[in-house]
């Protein structure tokens, strides 16, 4: 008994809360499917419905991905230690709290199953791509994709973000800004450092290969 | 007990100045007296040029076992550790005791065991240390594959020459000893990224990805990797990844002080008496084994 009472008496007082502050009432869902109100466009006009990413776009899938990593890519186009056009002034018009709830929302999400996003390109026979994410260039100190963001590229804790099943462009673009420093969010600068060792063919050819890999359907 | 450890780091330094340290080995930092610019060098082929059918077949199995040792072969492995983890681009890469380095040094007396090792019989001593398991026996397909791929990949290097790259390049003796609390800093700042807060690894579907660094997972007590110049010169050349050479001496030092400070599987030669083991073993300043950091007596309570 008492403890139902104690339960009618949590539920009033957070119902009044929510309806006292506005903030309190949007959840995950309606930011994601509606936006804030207050600049921030819903999420998934561009990343899906299912959280998927637009490939053909090079929107990235946001479903499944590690809580911390989405809230921390967040918060860095807030303050602009990634840039991106569209991206910033998004997480700008996004309070912390709702950046942190629309993080977690995704993180939730299960991944889409889903045929890969797009297959390697017929071309020539040109292994540097696999080669690249699966053994590195050690000559020039660039240690194999795999080795940090772990076998096809399924992502690895919460620094180490899928590279599977992403689209080939968006892989391309990060790399290019981890090279031209318009993305500076990697610890200890190691994609910034290893991104200047890599060719443009070498960036397109990899970010191929691993568009092309399952997006970890057996991830933890 | 700082003092003592202190006391033994200052001894030891003292000791490699002096010409008679450890003997050649691929495991081993370069002694001072072989890190001569005049080392010749060496290119090992490329992996595109491993020829079709059996022999060929043999070098890619060798490194498949090399890439992938707890997969491929299960029976010698008590770890969660591979070869490569300690031998960056499947044995290939300089400064990373690359497989081209060590193949031409053997056989070669070892004083870790006090006798002549056949390059097979050194293979064997990494999976009863470095890998926590068992050695495959001498004809085992395992040892076949990984000699046959050190073979090809030494192929037209000099036999018994000391060359440019082979083994960890020893590093200069640090300013301060090495100092655990330092190394703890290190590690928080540039290790744990990767290896984790707790240094034991990151996996994925059950499987590392980053390599544990101490506990049950590890290497043991009677691996290379437990002393501290070797340890500090694996560290100074090759971590983080693709940022090797970026830590300064002291603080590989440290951080390898940190790292070997921590219980690990029991050495396997222990037969119940941890101070014999060490006056056996273990009788130098660069192991910890056997004596006091923190209060912990190390090898006492050795991971499971």
């Amino acid at each position: 008994m008492r403890s139902r009472r104690w339960e009618g008496v949590v539920a009033g007082v957070w119902l009044a809360l929510a309806w006292a502050s506005p903030t309190n009432t949007t959840t995950a869902q309606t930011l994601v499917g509606q936006g804030n109100g207050r600049g921030a466009p819903p999420c998934q006009s561009c990343h899906g419905a299912d959280g998927g990413g637009q490939a053909a776009a090079g929107f990235p899938r946001l479903a499944g991905l590690d809580a911390a990593y989405l809230h921390r890519q967040l918060d860095d186009y807030a303050r602009g230690t990634r840039s991106n056009a569209v991206m910033q002034p998004i997480a700008q018009a996004l309070s912390a709290d709702e950046r942190g709830m629309v993080a977690t929302y995704y993180a939730r999400l299960p991944v889409p199953a889903k045929a890969p996003a797009t297959k390697p390109v017929d071309g020539p026979a040109d292994d540097a791509g696999p080669t690249l994410a699966t053994r590195g260039r050690w000559s020039a100190q660039v240690p194999a994709c795999e080795q940090c963001h772990g076998p096809g590229g399924v992502g690895v804790g919460a620094s180490f973000p899928p590279l599977a099943g992403q689209p080939a462009a968006y892989i391309e673009a990060q790399l290019k800004a981890w090279q031209q420093g318009t993305r500076r969010n990697d610890p200890l600068g190691l994609m910034q450092h290893l991104s200047r060792a890599l060719s443009a063919q070498d960036i397109a050819a990899v970010a191929q290969w691993f568009a092309a890999q399952p997006a970890g359907s057996d991830r933890q | 007990m700082t003092t003592r450890l202190i006391a033994m780091v200052i001894a030891s330094l003292a000791l490699a100045a002096c010409s008679g340290r450890t003997p050649l080995d691929a495991h081993a930092a370069d002694a001072p007296h072989t890190a001569k610019a005049s080392a010749p060098a060496f290119e090992p082929p490329a992996e595109s040029t491993i020829p079709a059918g059996p022999y060929g077949d043999m070098v890619r199995l060798g490194r498949e076992i090399f890439l992938h040792t707890r997969k491929a072969a299960p029976a010698y492995v008590g770890n969660g550790l591979n070869c490569v983890n300690c031998h960056l681009d499947a044995g290939r890469l300089a400064d990373s005791a690359p497989l081209w380095g060590a193949y031409g040094m053997y056989p070669q007396y070892r004083k870790k065991n006090h006798h002549v090792n056949s390059y097979g019989e050194r293979l064997q001593g990494c999976f009863m240390y470095s890998m926590n398991g068992k050695a495959p026996p001498l004809d085992d397909k395992v040892m076949v594959a990984l000699e046959t791929y050190s073979y090809w990949m030494a192929q037209g290097a000099p036999l018994g020459v000391k060359l440019a790259g082979a083994g960890y390049p020893r590093v200069a003796e640090p300013a301060k000893a090495p100092d655990y609390a330092r190394g703890q800093a290190v590690f928080g700042r540039d290790c744990a990224l990767c290896h984790g807060a707790d240094g034991q690894g990151q996996k994925v579907a059950g499987e590392y990805v980053f390599p544990p660094l101490w506990g049950p997972d590890s290497f043991n007590w009677g691996a290379g990797m437990h002393e501290l110049d070797k340890a500090a010169a694996f560290i100074k050349a090759n971590m983080p990844l693709s940022r090797g050479g970026m830590l300064s001496d002291q603080d590989a030092w440290d951080v390898a002080m940190f790292m070997d400070a921590h219980e690990r599987p029991q050495d396997p030669r222990y037969h119940g008496d941890l101070a014999a083991t060490r006056k056996a073993y273990h009788d130098t300043p660069m192991s910890l084994y056997g004596t006091r950091v923190n209060g912990r007596l190390l090898g006492a309570q050795p991971a499971r």
